[in-house]
């Protein structure tokens, strides 16, 4: 796998950070690829728009901050709108279903979207929304493994709470892959 | 010598190089941490004031980084290994204690990560600008060490080994970070303890009575005793002799400086360390340390595409200066780009040892992010204009 380069957006609150922490987590310790990951400091991350950029890749990773997105996770409309134009071209865009609309979206981006929230809270608790995002992330963009994924939201998450988050995980996964299916397969690059 | 086990946590994590240099210093048996947090540093000491009550140490929160850069070195006299944590403002600040720490050859860490200055200027976002204020920010003539790291893991790796270089020759220590690498997240590979190895300080254990704690015999480096296990010690910041008292002397001064600095520029051959590669056969060398290492590398190898030979050295201990081997370099090369996220300064030391005999190009940048591939390319390309 080359250098892709993945930026994830939402709000203070929705777990993006930890979204980004587990997914580089996933790929460094439990998949043998190279992650780095920078975190966003400042006032946007505080409240309103905030994001995590991270890079994955089979080699090692020298330029340290994102330059285009590859993939693009959104989970807020304000982040879809700040974001959003910053992507690669034929970069991926997923995004939470009821919380973006996504309007003058260019025509190279490959657009998947996912009822996070409605997932989350089917499972009992709309705070697993990121893990949710996760899992379909995984099964979209496949930058890290299914177990690797796996294995990293159970040593990401607070004690306790190991199976609420696997649920999360492999509703998104799986709805992921029902995506895909759905999908002719000569579009998928 | 091992590290302690119980302040090692072995095993792969995935965390930033504030964290992992926390970590670092507690393997390497730091046992105690003043400090004045301040951005983009803070979590280095976070990380210390959570774990230290499980392996025995002691995070004090000073009143400011004058208070804290002396109370390390109390606590070094009292035995342990010490470290302070800060950024440039606080940096500053602490230079006089720097030179105290020299000149009573106190072994202990100074971990500066930095930011974009001067005064309190860019908090959030890295620079390179403290590199010369690390070797020269103190009054008088005297030597440290310093180092710098490229990620994550090294901040790990290069922690340990700044508390083993610092016990070793008994000079403060400089941990060169910046804010990239700081806040970086990244797999790091912590060890098992016995494959760690640690340098501990020589302790004098010898009769009391004829005990002189600043004599240092052929070694350069005296040995230590601790205050308070009944030998007599004496420690000043005044021009001393060899029991420790002050002498004010011209004959001693220059002794005592002599010493200062022969210790490590006699020993530099053991202290310098630079990784290298491509530079056999090179015409161009990217000279560079920290995180400007590794946007270095992009460029080197769009350089190398266009069919440029291009090599890179990328120094680890940038304090004492490798100015051997840039002697040796500027003698084959034609020309010699030196990028760093600030407005040029380790550009002069290579542009002293080139003296002249290849092209020197600086790649400046004030800080805030880090340089972009082109402008090394660039610089890159400009350096053989006319060569």
């Amino acid at each position: 796998m080359p250098r892709t380069e993945i930026k994830i957006g939402g709000f203070g609150g929705q777990g993006v950070i930890l979204s980004g922490y587990i997914l580089g987590r996933a790929a460094s310790i439990f998949d043998s690829k190279s992650a780095t990951m920078i975190q966003a400091f400042g006032p946007e991350a505080r409240g309103s728009a905030c994001s995590a950029e991270l890079i994955i890749s089979n080699e090692a990773i020298t330029y340290p901050y994102i330059v285009a997105p590859n993939v693009m996770v959104v989970m807020s409309q304000e982040a879809y709108t700040k974001f959003s134009p910053q992507l690669a071209q034929g970069g991926m865009l997923l995004t939470e279903e009821d919380l973006v609309v996504t309007h003058n979206l260019r025509s190279d981006i490959k657009h998947y979207s996912i009822p996070a929230t409605r997932i989350a809270e089917e499972l009992g608790k709309r705070l697993v929304l990121n893990i949710v995002m996760l899992g379909f992330a995984t099964a979209i963009t496949n930058v890290v493994g299914r177990e690797a994924a796996r294995k990293a939201v159970k040593v990401s998450v607070p004690k306790g709470t190991e199976e609420l988050n696997f649920a999360a995980f492999e509703k998104g996964y799986e709805y992921g892959l029902e995506v895909l299916k759905k999908i002719p397969e000569k579009s998928l690059a | 010598m091992h590290a302690d086990p119980i302040g090692v946590q072995t095993g792969a994590h995935f965390i930033d190089g504030d964290h992992s240099c926390a970590e670092g210093a507690i393997a390497a048996g730091c046992r105690f941490v003043a400090g004045y947090p301040i951005t983009p540093s803070t979590e280095v000491v976070e990380r210390m004031a959570e774990r230290f009550p499980f392996v025995g140490g002691i995070f004090i929160q000073m009143e400011d980084e004058i208070a804290s850069s002396i109370a390390i070195q109390g606590a070094a006299w009292g035995g342990k290994k010490t470290m302070t944590v800060t950024s440039g403002p606080g940096f500053s600040l602490m230079m006089e204690h720097i030179g105290f720490a020299a000149m009573t050859e106190t072994p202990c860490v100074f971990v500066d990560v930095q930011r974009a200055g001067p005064s309190t200027g860019l908090p959030t976002m890295p620079a390179q600008g403290d590199m010369m204020q690390a070797r020269w920010g103190s009054h008088g003539d005297y030597s440290i060490i310093a180092l710098s790291p490229n990620s994550p893991q090294e901040c790990f790796d290069l922690t340990i080994h700044a508390f083993n270089l610092s016990e070793r020759y008994r000079v403060p220590v400089m941990m060169m970070m910046d804010e990239c690498v700081g806040h970086m997240i990244e797999r790091v590979v912590i060890p098992e303890a016995e494959k760690i190895e640690i340098v501990e300080r020589k302790m004098y254990e010898g009769p009391k009575e004829n005990f002189q704690p600043f004599d240092a015999g052929r070694d350069m480096v005296p040995m230590m005793v601790k205050a308070g296990d009944g030998y007599r010690i004496h420690v000043t910041g005044l021009t001393h002799d060899e029991r420790g008292y002050p002498n004010m002397t011209v004959n001693t001064q220059g002794r005592l400086i002599q010493r200062l600095m022969d210790k490590i520029r006699l020993n530099a051959d053991d202290i310098v360390m630079y990784k290298e590669e491509d530079v056999k056969d090179a015409d161009v060398v990217v000279v560079s340390y920290g995180i400007t290492s590794r946007t270095a590398i992009p460029a080197i190898e769009q350089a190398k595409a266009k069919g440029l030979k291009v090599g890179h050295l990328r120094l680890v201990v940038v304090w004492p200066f490798p100015e051997k081997r840039i002697k040796e370099l500027a003698r084959h090369v034609k020309s010699l780009v030196v990028p760093e996220l600030n407005m040029g300064q380790i550009v002069y030391e290579v542009e002293r040892c080139a003296a002249g005999q290849c092209n020197v190009v600086s790649v400046p940048h004030a800080g805030g992010t880090v340089h972009q591939p082109k402008d090394i390319l660039a610089a890159i390309e400009k350096s053989l204009r006319g060569k």
